[in-house]
Formats: C-alpha cells, structure tokens, sequence
C-alpha cells in the first residue's frame, strides 16, 4: 500500500540565493511522478513541526529512479530542509495531486514559471517534449535565476523577464508573455508563480481565449484531500463559489475555474 | 498470544480502541488507499450539518510549535449527499461509522439524528465544540443548561448511541460532562480543539483568514489528558479521549486516565497511516507490559 517513505538525499545544491535544490533516492515517485505534482515532505530534526511542507517536483527519472524538487528558503521549516546533506534521509509522501494536463491536440505550448513557480514548468518543459515549447520565466534579479541551461535545454524559444533588467526583458514576465500573445497564440498555457502573476495570466488566458492551466500553492494539511484546509474557491452554479482542495481537486486547475482575486479566497 | 484490544463503548463493540477523529479523516475514502479501515476501530466522519457548507476562506491551517491550528468552519456537502454518496462506500469496511453532527439550532441537530435513524451507522457524535462557526458549535457546548437541552433532544430522535463532543474552551469541564450524561448522552468524547491564534509578525496579520482557529495536536495533550481524568470520574457513561495522540503510547495514556477508547485527529495529518501505527504500537506496548486484555489499562492510572 502507499505510505509515507524513508528517502535517501543523492544530492544537495545551492541554485541561487535562499534556492535549494534536493534529488532523492525515490524510485516509486519518478516512476508515476508528472509535472505540476508535488510531494509533501517531513521536516527533519524537528518534532515540533508537525507539518509536512509541500514541494513541486521539479523533475524526475523514471529510469536512475530519481526526482528532483526545488524550494525556497521560507520558514524555518524549509531551512531545516535546506541543511540536509547527502546521505541523509527525508520522509515524502507523494507523489501528490493532479499535475498539468496535455491534451492529445495541443501542438503549441506556453510555459510561464515566475520565482519560486519555475519549478513545476521546468519539469514541464521537459516532460511534454512532444510539442513545441515555448518558456518564458521570470525572477526579481538576474542572480535569481536558476537551471537556466536545462530550460535552454528543454524549450524550443526561452523568453526571460527580470524585474531588475539585469536579464532578458526589463519588467514581468506577464509582459513578455502579452507581447508574444498578440503575435502568435499557443494551444494551451501551464503557469505556476505567485497570484497577482497567475492573476493576469488568467485575465490573459481569457483575453486572448487560450486555454490555460494554473497551479496554485496555499498552506496545506493532510496533502491527501482529507482535511478540507488547502482550499481555493471555484467558480459554482449561478454566480456562487465553492472551495476545492488545493492537494488533491489541484494544485492544477483550469484558468477559468478559479477566483484568484475574490475575497473568498482570502487574497 | 494477541493480547484482546476489543473496547465497548455504549453497548457497541470496537475491535480496537482507535477511532479516527473527526474533520480529519474526511469520508474515509482518501485513507482507504493507505490503509485497510476495516483495521480501524472506528471512523469518526467529517462533521455534517443540514445543508451543505461552504467553510471559511483560506488560508485556513496554520503550525505552531507543536499544533496546528485550523479554522475549516465545517465545509461539507450536507447531510443527504453524505446518506446516499458516502456512507455507503464507508459501509463497506468492517469498521464502526460514526457520524459527528452539527446544527445551527437544537432543531437541525434534531432533523439530522432523525434522517440517520434508519441509516447502517454505529452511532452519532453530537458536535457541540466546534470553534470555529458563528452559530452552533462551541455556544451549545460551554452552558451546562444549553448541553443538557440539546443532548435530551437529540437523544429523543436518535437511533443510535449519542457521544456528545464536548470543547475544552470551557471553565469546568466535568460540569458540562455531568449536564450531557443528565441530558442522556450515551458517552463523551473530548477534547475538541483549542481556541487559539496565530500572528505573522512581518505583514502585522493573522495567519488564518478567520483569525482565530482551534489548536490541536501534541501541544494540547497535557490539556485534553487532565480534561479526560477529570471527565471520567465525573461521569459514570464512557469517554472517549482525544487531543495529541501521535504514538500508541500516547493513546496508552489516555485509555490509563480514564478513556475506553481514543480518537486521533492531527496525527493522521502528518501521516496517512497514523491509525494502523498507533494500533500496532498498542499491540507492542501491551506485549512488553503482559497486558493480555487492553481493558485492563482502562482508568487504571495509579495516582
């Protein structure tokens, strides 16, 4: 039966400033593990953080029985997770949740990863390598940036944004991907980031009538869809709202779906 | 030999004294692909209420040292989805189903009993302790007079065994006991959670979107074992104790301070299994200790 399991850290690297890269002995996780999904990982050396904390895979081989996940130094949860060596042993449950979805018919694809979110698309990127790639990701500044050689790597076009103008366009990566929207649009956009960037990508996605995939993050329990504590709201019948759990109805939902900007969200 | 780990509470048998708490469990049907239920003494469902529920806005859970809080507010798909989509699949596992009721007033509690009366379901949890609804919940389970009114009516349109869940946000727990088994409740179950809060200091707001929210897991422990000790000599119906159980000792502990059987609610958060370890560490406990039948242990604290 599935369960938690005790897995061993292959490797441990700094990508950027406060951006820690793990790969893990997981072989049952590479073998099922798609992008957009995540696994929910016990903080180590701590009891008295009782919660695991949930983090994109960001990529997996299926063969070496490896997967890889990228996290940001938030709390001290993740700074415990962050000073982990190899050899040492992480207790993940996953993988967890719905991940992206590319249907038979989609030959053009968008790709939008901002901060922290680039990780699920770099996963993206190189999972969905049957259709035409376009990526485009975002950072504050141009030290942000991480695993740039595997992105150039796995798309077909890479369009960088930073807000500090260091790299690529000067600005936000929303803006990047408006210009190549009015220029030529794509089957299907999957985009991960903070919300006011899925926000407009969402105001885009419509805009422009593309479909669109949104991964969401929100402060999680159980990860299995029991606890009913991740929820976002969703559009419900005649103008009214319902709560989906972000860990097991997501963390992809579809564009429309979604109500990123109401107050029932919370935001 | 397998030492005997059978309870009864109420008139009904559980083939083990771990029962999987309330609002953390959901339907069962997610932990069903981590464990076998029908090796779980009983499931306590997510809280129902009349019509469906919405909840609170997220963010709704927050850690603190040793807890969590969480303000859910009892998001459910009502009690006539539960009827006919979920309870049958639960019927399906050889596990006691305990279905954990919620009303705004005394009369929807009363209307939900009455639509479960025919229904394949082990017994109700009367919810007088949720923190975290503006009406019902907690202001039913903190007035003596109030427990007792609700407790003698729904009893009246009960079909099976009522556990009347009882909040620990209250100045004198045994008197509100003694006021649910005057009412006829049929058992206790406590605690339920902790009126707490949690300040991100940084942005100068509260971490969860309803402010306040109710504080579970170990940090409640020593909170909801002094409230079951005092509880269970109060009363003479039995208690079923919860609050912090992680580990099959902790659930040891409970059972020595008065307890017939145990819920664990946060433990199966941190872990989909937490109900099969905690069985398996009772069994292992009982054989280290030759305790050949666990109802030896039952309030046999030595003080």
């Amino acid at each position: 039966m599935k369960g938690p399991k005790l897995c061993k850290v292959i490797e441990k690297r700094l990508l950027a400033d406060g951006v820690y890269t793990l790969v893990l002995d997981a072989p049952n996780v590479a073998k099922k593990a798609r992008p957009g999904q995540f696994i929910h990982i016990k903080v180590p050396k701590d009891k008295s953080r009782i919660l695991r904390r949930p983090i994109s895979i960001s990529d997996a081989d299926c063969e070496g029985g490896s997967v890889e996940i990228i996290f940001q130094l938030v709390g001290e949860g993740t700074r415990l997770l962050s000073a982990v060596k190899a050899g040492n042993y992480l207790d993940i449950l996953g993988p967890l949740g719905n991940g992206f979805t590319v249907p038979r018919n989609v030959s053009r694809l968008f790709l939008v990863g901002g901060g922290c979110g680039v990780a699920p698309i770099k996963f993206a990127a190189s999972k969905f390598d049957h259709v035409q790639r376009t990526c485009f990701i975002g950072f504050k500044r141009g030290d942000d940036i991480y695993e740039l050689p595997k992105f150039q790597k796995n798309s077909d076009r890479l369009l960088i944004a930073t807000e500090d103008g260091s790299i690529g366009h000067k600005g936000l990566v929303t803006e990047i991907l408006e210009g190549e929207l009015k220029r030529n649009l794509p089957d299907l956009i999957l985009a991960c980031g903070p919300v006011p960037m899925l926000k407009v990508i969402q105001q885009l996605a419509g805009q422009y009538g593309v479909s669109c995939q949104l991964s969401l993050e929100q402060r999680m329990g159980c990860g299995i869809g029991a606890c009913m504590t991740c929820v976002c709201a969703v559009h419900g019948d005649e103008g009214d709202y319902t709560y989906k759990r972000v860990c097991r109805d997501g963390p992809v939902f579809l564009s429309w779906e979604v109500m990123l900007d109401e107050a029932e969200n919370g935001c | 030999m397998r030492p005997k780990m059978a309870v009864e509470i109420c008139g009904i048998d559980f083939k083990n004294p771990v029962i999987a708490a309330s609002g953390t469990y959901g339907f069962g049907s997610e932990h069903a692909e981590y464990v076998d239920l029908s090796r779980i003494g009983g499931i306590a469902v997510k809280g129902l209420t009349l019509e469906p529920r919405k909840g609170n806005p997220p963010p709704r859970i927050a850690e603190t040292p040793s807890g969590m809080l969480n303000s859910v507010g009892l998001q459910n798909p009502g009690i006539d989805y539960f009827i006919e989509h979920q309870l049958p699949r639960l019927t399906e596992y050889n596990t006691r189903i305990i279905v954990n009721i919620n009303g705004n007033t005394v009369e929807e509690y009363c209307r939900i009993a009455e639509k479960l009366q025919e229904k394949p379901v082990d017994m109700l949890e009367l919810n007088i302790s949720c923190p975290n609804v503006r009406q019902g919940g907690m202001v039913f389970g903190t007035d003596p007079d109030t427990v007792y009114d609700v407790t003698r009516n729904v009893k009246a349109h009960a079909g099976q065994p009522v556990l009347v869940k009882l909040t620990p946000n209250v100045t004198d727990i045994k008197e509100i006991a003694m006021a649910a088994e005057e009412g006829g409740g049929d058992g206790i179950s406590l605690i339920n959670t902790v009126l707490g809060m949690a300040i991100d200091a940084k942005s100068r707001r509260p971490i969860l979107a309803n402010v306040v929210g109710g504080l579970s897991g170990p940090a409640i422990k020593p909170i909801a074992l002094r409230m079951v000790w005092e509880v269970s000599q109060a009363v003479d119906i039995p208690v079923v104790g919860m609050g912090g159980i992680v580990t099959g000792e902790d659930a040891i502990e409970f059972l020595l301070a008065g307890a017939t059987a145990v819920g664990v609610g946060t433990a199966n958060l941190i872990s989909p299994t937490a109900c099969m370890d905690i069985i398996n560490q009772i069994e292992d406990y009982m054989k280290e200790n030759g305790v050949e039948d666990i109802n030896e242990l039952i309030g046999s604290l030595i003080v």
